[in-house]
């Protein structure tokens, strides 16, 4: 069931409601926020795609450095280009929520971390993702040696079965042994 | 068995290369070949022999059918000098792919470990059968095929609520999830609610039971169910972060646990107590009562005295057995929550396993996907950023070797700064010791109202409380410690004494000094010094935070010239919460309406530390462990401030004599004996209540139960403290285990290419 018109059917309401860890006041305000990103015409369409271009306008995304990433992940368009439909959103949204469970934060961790979709966190993606925690400036961005120390650092203490990449599991329990891990 | 020993060794050394130099090897092609043969002979090769030996073609297929993406994977991975078709091979295992196939619009592989049978099937015999039929790109689709239906008939053995939350907990798009639910509740049309023709009163009951059922597991413990501030709180981490966040958190809670106590101690003692007021002469009502708490105060609600020791007219209330019995309920509650806190929170913060430099989990948790404004997103960037260099360079350089004459320094810096916190604090605790014996006559040509000299001793605590934390401070910036961890622990530390000994004067005061003196109604001028206590430390808050706070940062940017504002001190505000609620809860004894004012208080503090939080302060630029901190905030509640508390109160009630004139233990020679009392008279109106009292005679006083309980206890502890042993054994262990087959795994490709060349 998609979403018609610019309404949400209480049917849809319910059944998102059910399926995702928002609330129902969440999910129409999500609704609400969703519409005024589409275009005139297209919010007559029934699962309309928002473009990656507009998503990121967003406030909440706009300075996060993953916000590509985030878009990717949890767009299921056909060519991978990050478009998001209003369910694509909630999904989002319900990743994001507090009360999503932890198995699920870290799995979608997990993949916004994965910059190349390879099912692996390998030393390329974890100089992005080091890259874009400390930012973009050039005094905050470490210098080759320190990446490869903290690389081979992050490395020793979560590959447990000594790959040379990070899979789904490791990150999990490396996740799991961090109590600070709320967002 | 040499060569197996080979191998191993081998592998360790391509492990330990960080550059990529060729090695030597015994098996393993050389690292520069490949990249050369990559297209042509190993990968044809690998076809067929896969085709006939493993079992892993099935999902290679379907890993990616980019070929240039698979040659970028492998001449990126042989940095670890593995063959190329190693690594395809390694690749392509079901293991790593399991992520992989959930970006196809077919995807039904769940990788919780719910359902281990969906997400990886590795071993041998059913993946081989599946292998030798198909051989296609197909083969994926009929894999997850059979996931789905796997997934489908799991779902339909549960009910449908069940269901749906396991639905939830699955990391699938939302799409997928309505496709499945469709599928596997379709049979289950009479449970379903979104209704079709059922009949009124079955929808009704239906919604009902389903709404119950939905309070009932979103029923978390009272306190963290409660949405209060939450907007507020929201916007205040986006901007400050988790460290200030846990600050606001811990007053909630705060707030919370005080207006449990008022509305228990309202609801059993000044509801009864008010509805049949004592006959007493009423004092004038002057502004300065508000402060001092004596005159119209004196006989009101507010305190002691004005309980009675009888029985009320007309409700068979008795006040002396509800005073005692309230008062020991609460705390007993309190005691609960807080242990139940605690105990969740060490659970949280102790790791089984320690490791001591911990990055990997900083770097992949320490990301606060709450901040949203740029320049607290630029903020926290700079933060990490500095937090990893910092570490990084210790490792890098290893430790600075100091020279005998700089450590030597430092000791002495230390020992300085250490002596001149005690000193302060000793004098500090003996000047209050001295002025609270003392009665202080303030000259009347000044024409202040009576009694404001008793204003004097409440004001010189808090003024103590207000100097001496900055006075710590900057011991420890000329102290400079190296890790900030330990700047904040000594900070809190040395707080901590200082608000212990000022309590644990006034309280011997009270307790030893006080009842000595004859004063007609002990208890009432207790309660009243704390409740001045508490008032005046809520006035030199306001005047700080909205004074002493902007005058700071006025003077930072215009002398100090610095471009930033002043940071919240965490430490020092969460500290003055713990002070003020310990009050509260030695004067719940006396004065059962403080932790009303205590709530008005905290309800205050809020808004306004929100308010000069915006204007006057920016985030710390230093790593604040959040949950580390919290903890340790619950302990120092929990260890020196309740326990201190309930202590003070079961000595008060165990040992000193009340006083003969007031309050509802009068003629009695202590207040334990009341509770006695009235356990005794509630026998005797229900015999019942008998066997209860023998049960606690046999059991309670008894020493020997006593031994035998603390005993038992004693003996848990142990248990799980070896069980926790136990287990990090157990986990060193199967983390080698898992290494091993790493390695065998890589072992068995390498001899299976070997045996199929």
């Amino acid at each position: 069931m998609g979403t018609t018109a610019s309404q949400l059917s209480k049917e849809s309401l319910s059944e998102y409601q059910e399926l995702t860890f928002l609330t129902k006041q969440e999910i129409l305000l999500a609704h609400k926020r969703f519409t005024e990103l589409l275009e005139k015409h297209e919010k007559e369409q029934i699962d309309a795609r928002v473009p990656i271009g507009r998503i990121i306008t967003l406030p909440e995304l706009k300075s996060n450095p993953f916000k590509e990433r985030i878009c990717q992940v949890f767009s299921t368009s056909e060519q991978k280009d990050g478009s998001l439909t209003f369910e694509d959103f909630l999904d989002l949204l319900s990743a994001f929520s507090d009360s999503a469970t932890l198995e699920i934060k870290s799995h979608y961790a997990f993949r916004i971390f994965d910059f190349d979709d390879d099912g692996t966190l390998d030393c390329a993606d974890l100089e992005k993702l080091v890259n874009c925690l400390t930012g973009e400036t050039n005094d905050a961005k470490l210098s080759s040696t320190e990446m490869k120390q903290l690389i081979s650092n992050i490395l020793e203490e979560s590959d447990i079965d000594k790959d040379g990449t990070v899979n789904l599991s490791e990150f999990q329990h490396v996740i799991s042994r961090s109590p600070d891990f709320v967002r | 068995m040499d060569y197996n020993v080979n191998i191993c060794e081998t592998d360790i050394d391509y492990e330990n290369l960080a550059d990529g130099e060729p090695a030597q090897d015994f098996s393993f092609n050389p690292i520069n070949e490949p990249e050369t043969s990559t297209q042509n002979c190993p990968e044809i090769l690998e076809m067929e022999v896969f085709k006939e030996c493993t079992d892993v073609q099935s999902n290679r297929s379907s890993y990616t059918s980019d070929e240039s993406h698979d040659r970028e994977e492998i001449s990126h991975l042989q940095r670890h000098g593995w063959s190329a078709a190693t690594v395809k091979v390694l690749a392509s295992m079901p293991s790593r792919t399991a992520e992989l196939n959930k970006s196809r619009r077919v995807r039904y592989q769940a990788s919780s470990h719910e359902s281990p049978h969906l997400s990886r099937p590795v071993q041998g015999a059913s993946v081989l059968a599946e292998a030798e039929e198909i051989n296609t790109e197909d083969s994926n689709l009929c894999a997850a095929e059979n996931n789905m239906d796997q997934l489908v008939s799991s779902l339909q053995g549960l009910s449908v609520s069940e269901g749906t939350r396991k639905l939830r907990a699955m990391p699938l798009s939302l799409a997928d999830k309505i496709e499945i639910r469709k599928v596997a509740f379709s049979l289950k049309t009479e449970s379903s609610f979104i209704g079709r023709n059922i009949p009124c009163y079955t929808h009704l009951s239906m919604y009902i039971s389903m709404t119950w059922r939905h309070c009932l597991f979103s029923c978390l413990p009272v306190f963290s169910s409660f949405k209060l501030w939450h907007s507020a709180l929201k916007t205040l981490s986006g901007r400050y972060g988790t460290g200030v966040l846990s600050y606001f958190l811990f007053l909630r809670t705060l707030l919370f646990l005080n207006l449990l106590l008022f509305v228990i101690t309202g609801l059993f003692l000044i509801i009864p107590q008010g509805i049949n007021p004592p006959p007493s002469p009423k004092a004038d009502f002057s502004g300065i009562e508000l402060l001092t708490g004596t005159g119209y105060f004196s006989d009101s609600l507010m305190f002691y005295g004005y309980y009675s020791s009888e029985t009320l007219p007309g409700d068979q209330y008795r006040m002396p057995a509800a005073y005692f019995f309230t008062i020991g309920f609460t705390l007993f509650i309190i005691c609960i929550i807080l242990v139940y806190r605690l105990s969740k929170s060490f659970g949280k913060n102790f790791q089984v396993l320690k490791s001591n430099k911990n990055l990997a989990v900083k770097v992949f948790s320490c990301w606060d996907f709450k901040v949203s404004k740029k320049i607290s997103v630029r903020l926290q960037s700079e933060k990490i950023s500095t937090q990893l260099k910092e570490q990084l360079s210790e490792m890098i350089k290893g430790e600075d070797k100091k020279t005998c004459m700089q450590h030597l320094h430092r000791l002495i810096v230390h020992l300085l700064a250490w002596t001149a916190c005690l000193i302060s604090i000793f004098l500090g605790t003996i000047g209050v010791h001295n002025l609270s014996g003392k009665k202080i006559d303030i000259k009347t040509t000044l024409n202040l109202p009576k009694d404001t000299e008793l204003l004097v001793l409440s004001a010189v605590v808090s003024g103590i409380n207000l100097l001496l934390p900055g006075f710590f401070n900057l011991c420890v910036w000329a102290e400079q410690y190296e890790s900030p961890g330990t700047r904040v622990y000594v900070s809190v530390f040395r707080n901590l004494l200082l608000k212990v000994s000022v309590i644990g004067v006034l309280c011997y005061r009270w307790l030893e000094s006080i009842p000595a003196n004859g004063l007609e109604c002990w208890e009432s001028s207790v309660g009243q010094e704390l409740y001045r206590l508490l008032v005046m430390d809520f006035i030199v808050t306001v005047l700080y935070t909205f004074l002493g706070e902007f005058l700071w940062r006025v003077f930072s940017q215009t002398i100090l010239q610095k471009k930033r504002k002043p940071v919240f001190d965490i430490a020092r505000n969460v500290l003055e919460l713990i002070y003020g609620q310990t009050l509260t809860w030695i004067g719940v004894l006396f004065a059962p309406l403080l932790p009303g004012v205590q709530l008005i208080k905290l309800i205050v503090l809020f808004y306004m530390k929100k308010r000069s939080l915006i204007l006057n302060c920016q985030a710390s630029r230093k790593p604040w462990r959040a949950t580390q901190m919290t903890t340790l905030f619950i302990c120092i509640l929990w260890f020196p401030s309740f326990l201190g508390t309930v202590v003070t109160i079961i000595y008060t009630v165990w040992t000193i004599k009340p006083s003969e004139k007031c309050g509802p233990f009068r003629n009695l020679t202590t207040m334990f004996e009341g509770g006695q009392m009235s356990t005794r008279h509630l026998e005797d109106a229900h015999p019942i209540l008998k066997w209860l009292s023998w049960v606690y005679d046999c059991l309670v006083e008894n020493p020997v139960f006593l031994f035998l309980a603390s005993g038992v206890f004693l003996m848990v502890i142990y248990f799980q403290a070896q069980v926790v042993d136990g287990q990090r054994k157990i986990i060193s262990r199967l983390e080698k285990q898992i290494e091993n087959e790493g390695k065998d795994k890589k072992f068995l490709i390498a001899k299976l290419q070997d045996l199929c060349k």
